[in-house]
């Protein structure tokens, strides 16, 4: 029904353009000068036929459901039913009237179904008839405009500049949305374990946490010892750093060797083939740390007699490095490269080897850069999910043994909201905390990163 | 003197060839690891592009199926198969007690019967005849006859018995196993049977994602890379927005997740588990890649064309639409595809919106529940049945194909399209 609607919208809109320019040639002929381009007085009015059918749509998209349900509920108003009962009396009865219902029927739902649906068709069909005669009212009144040969490329381009402003909003809107979607999960979550608890606890048993019936829910003392992270942070940044250990090395060396030794050839190939490990979707990563790299480590250990976890930290810190050397190696790149050809030159003239002027000269000069390029690949490898979830362990331990396993924020959250959540219960709201302690510490990460890098570039541009 | 001068200048080479080598050896490792990589995910995953059948004859005893005589279409359609199906596999070892029946039944993947009743909708001729069927192997038999399941473990710690070895070792001999190209592995739904499981659900949810993320991501970050490169004032509120630009980049996907848990699910109702929920959480993620890319590129149009628009009499909004835009469309479409090869291989969001859930039929809409080829990887991964680590390899191989086949078409594009001034 609204998908028919839509179209017939559209279809008024291409016919309200093609009115327009008729009428734009009509002007023309008379003899009369043109205040735009014919097409303008199409779009003019085409913008007339799309600005009110949006406005409703919207309005009608916010309301309609919450007026329904009011009036849907009002019988059941004055019988004394909680919030709560009148919520999942309304799901029965919205479930009955789509043919879904399984339970038993009583004649009060039936009865409140047959209204849900009667009001429902209320609603399109005054939707229908609103919409229409608006926009038969706007674009009257639009054409009357064009008649009297008004301007009409300034209020379209105004229009359109309005649309590009609006589609410019969409990433802080975004980013409002995920502060949004954190915050009130996360503040319900700390009104239950206190903050200390959460921030300076060592023992991490979400499991432990589910809610028996509501009453039990809100009781502080059931949580204690259940919900503190130290384990799971520790376990982060431990990750975080094994992936450091390996990425930056190599990340480092192969990008100074691309910006400095390599010849053109080289650098041609081994530079894309290096970004294909970027490419890479890093639920592979996770695949083959769990199951090449962990059974591999674990072997080697057990040869030389080591005792090491298949989910051992190491796995999937090495493989996560694996995947974070080509963010370092091309950050790095592209760093050394824009270091100044003179510093160079001059470096050489005072008798100095390529590799002493790297060190020497190239490296402090690019520090910053660098710098930057690692933290990007520190806020990376903290926020990577897959491959601890597949490849390192579901039990936060606190340990400094590579050889052991941990977990971390990322695989916390997917083990606790994998499946059904129910919001409310303090697992779920857990999973939140984790979500806004790890956005706001690779936030943090992200704006110090992108500053240095920026500042940089500008010192050399 | 001299000779010390030439020992520092001997010690000060080594150094040089030393930092050089470390380089080359960083290089090495990388590509190392690439190599390692892709020989492992092929030799695991080109298996599972080949499938065992088992030819087993077949008795199509109207009897037994419970079927009078000159059936019509919708008689076989509800036959019973399930006698026969047993029979013939019962057939194999006539001298079998009830427990290697049992066992000859498992040699054979849980929904033989459907095979077998296929093969008599083809040609209801056969009913009354014997003819040899192609049945699916179980996995575990289809792993042995690949050589992925080691044959020397103990009975105990196997999933195939000695005795269904032996049969199929009989069935082999006799020329009455037969591999061939896995057809079903595309067509069919996720399954719990790894010989039966598919990617064309995940493959569908991927498509469907993929597809709403584009018509979501790519207007509105075309729009706003349009609005900052070409009108925005240059003020406080514009700087806000690009630090917000810069910073969603780099958010780390698993938010993005909670976002689409928590609102879009959690406030906005919609349904779970499905594409539409899945390509919108994508289509966010995929939004700052966009955008950056068609600024850059909006960036890279020469002012000059801008001012002979201008100079022409062009109101901005034309130079832009009619001049800018569309020579920059190139560099932004390539852009966009590369950030939606990003999209296509993202897991966890997907995971939190719950797309992970079983999915058995293959979606028709964005608004069915699907899973999406990375999220069936993660399954797969995760079960522990040896019959799906090469499936998942084969998947894997799949969406890499696909994410080659996208960048190299954003490479073409960008090299046969994109104009070069200088």
């Amino acid at each position: 029904m609204n998908l028919i609607l839509f179209t017939f919208i559209v279809l008024l809109g291409f016919t309200s353009y093609y009115f327009g320019r008729k009428k734009a040639y009509t002007i023309q002929s008379t003899k009369k000068r043109l205040t735009a381009l014919p097409q303008f007085y199409g779009y003019y009015l085409a913008i007339w036929c799309a600005i009110p059918a949006f406005i409703i749509f919207s309005l009608w998209a916010i309301f309609e459901p919450t007026i329904v349900k009011l009036l849907v509920l009002s019988d059941y108003s004055n019988q004394g039913y909680l919030d709560d009962e009148l919520n999942l009396i309304y799901e029965k009865t919205k479930a009955l009237s789509r043919g879904q219902f399984t339970g038993e029927i009583t004649p009060f739902i039936e009865a409140s179904a047959e209204k849900y649906l009667s009001l429902r068709s209320i609603a399109q069909s005054s939707k229908v008839v609103i919409v229409l005669s608006a926009i038969i009212a706007s674009v009257a009144y639009a054409y009357k405009r064009i008649s009297s040969n008004s301007r009409t490329r300034e209020p379209v381009e105004k229009f359109l500049n309005a649309v590009l402003f609006t589609a410019s909003l969409a990433a802080i809107l975004t980013t409002v949305g995920i502060v949004f979607s954190l915050i009130f999960q996360t503040i319900d979550f700390f009104k239950v374990i206190p903050l200390f608890d959460f921030v300076f606890g060592t023992h991490w048993y979400p499991a432990k946490a589910f809610v028996r019936d509501s009453s039990e829910a809100l009781d502080p003392s059931m949580y204690s010892d259940t919900f503190g992270a130290v384990p799971i942070f520790a376990g982060t940044f431990f990750i975080a750093f094994i992936a450091m250990c390996v990425a930056i090395p190599i990340g480092l060396m192969s990008g100074i060797y691309l910006a400095e030794y390599a010849s053109y050839k080289v650098r041609q190939y081994a530079k894309p083939l290096i970004e294909i490990l970027a490419g890479i979707p890093t639920v592979v990563y996770g695949f083959f740390a769990a199951l090449t790299v962990g059974p591999f480590l674990k072997e080697l250990g057990t040869s030389m007699g080591l005792e090491v976890s298949a989910e051992s930290a190491l796995a999937a810190g090495g493989v996560m490095g694996i995947m974070i050397i080509p963010f370092i190696s091309s950050l790095s790149d592209d760093v050394i490269t824009s270091v100044p050809q003179s510093l160079r030159d001059g470096s050489y003239a005072m008798g100095a080897t390529k590799s002493e002027t790297i060190k020497r000269v190239i490296f402090p000069a690019a520090l910053p850069g660098i710098v930057g390029s690692i933290l990007l690949g520190v806020s990376r490898a903290i926020g990577e999910t897959m491959i601890v979830v597949m490849a390192s362990g579901l039990a936060a331990n606190l340990t400094l043994n590579p050889l052991e396993s941990t977990s971390t924020i990322t695989a916390q959250i997917v083990v606790i909201l994998i499946g059904d959540q129910a919001f409310g219960d303090p697992k779920t709201q857990a999973a939140f905390a984790l979500g806004m302690s790890l956005f706001l510490v690779t936030l943090c990460l992200n704006i110090v990163a992108l500053r240095v890098v920026k500042k940089y570039r500008e010192k050399y541009e | 003197m001299n000779k010390n001068k030439e020992q520092l200048l001997n010690k000060r080479y080594k150094a040089e060839q030393r930092f050089r080598l470390y380089g080359q050896s960083a290089i090495f490792m990388a590509l190392l690891f690439l190599t390692i990589f892709i020989f492992k995910i092929f030799s695991t995953g080109y298996s599972a592009f080949q499938k065992t059948w088992l030819i087993v004859p077949v008795n199509f005893d109207a009897e037994l199926m419970m079927l009078d005589e000159n059936p019509t279409k919708q008689d076989i359609e509800d036959a019973d198969y399930y006698e026969i199906a047993l029979q013939s596999m019962w057939n194999l070892d006539p001298n079998a007690n009830e427990d290697q029946q049992n066992q000859l039944k498992r040699m054979v993947s849980y929904f033989f019967e459907r095979e077998i009743k296929q093969e008599l909708l083809k040609d209801p001729n056969l009913l009354g005849k014997t003819k040899e069927v192609y049945l699916t192997a179980s996995d575990d038999l289809d792993q042995v006859f690949k050589g992925n399941y080691p044959r020397d473990l103990p009975e105990d710690q196997r999933r195939v018995s000695d005795y269904q070895l032996k049969i199929f070792d009989q069935l082999v001999a006799n020329g009455n196993v037969e591999s061939k190209f896995n057809i079903s592995f595309f067509t069919n739904a996720d399954s719990r049977e790894a010989e039966l499981a598919g990617i064309a659900s995940s493959f569908m949810g991927s498509i469907f994602s993929i597809l709403v993320c584009l018509m979501i991501a790519f207007p509105v970050a075309v729009l706003a890379a349009i609005y900052l490169e070409e009108f925005a004032p240059k003020n406080r509120f514009t700087d806000f927005i690009e630090v917000n630009i810069n910073n969603l980049a780099a958010v780390p996907s698993i938010v993005f997740g909670l976002l689409g848990l928590g609102v879009l699910l959690a406030i906005f109702q919609l349904p779970r588990s499905t594409p539409l929920v899945g390509g919108i959480t994508l289509s966010l993620m995929t939004l700052p890649t966009i955008i950056i890319a068609a600024r850059a590129s909006l960036k890279a149009v020469p002012p000059s064309i801008r001012e002979a628009a201008l100079a022409m009499g062009a109101s901005r909004m034309q130079t832009t639409m009619h001049h800018t835009v569309p020579l920059s469309m190139p560099g932004t479409l390539s852009g966009t595809i590369i950030g939606l090869a990003q999209a296509l291989g993202e897991t966890a969001p997907l995971i939190l919106i719950g797309m992970v859930a079983f999915v058995n039929t293959i979606p028709g809409s964005p608004m069915d529940p699907a899973a999406s080829l990375p999220v069936q990887i993660y399954i797969w991964a995760e079960s522990a049945e040896r019959g799906f680590v090469e499936k998942v390899s084969a998947c894997i191989m799949v969406l890499l194909g696909f994410l080659i086949i996208m960048n190299l078409f954003a490479q073409i594009i960008r090299h046969k399209f994109e104009k070069k001034w200088s």
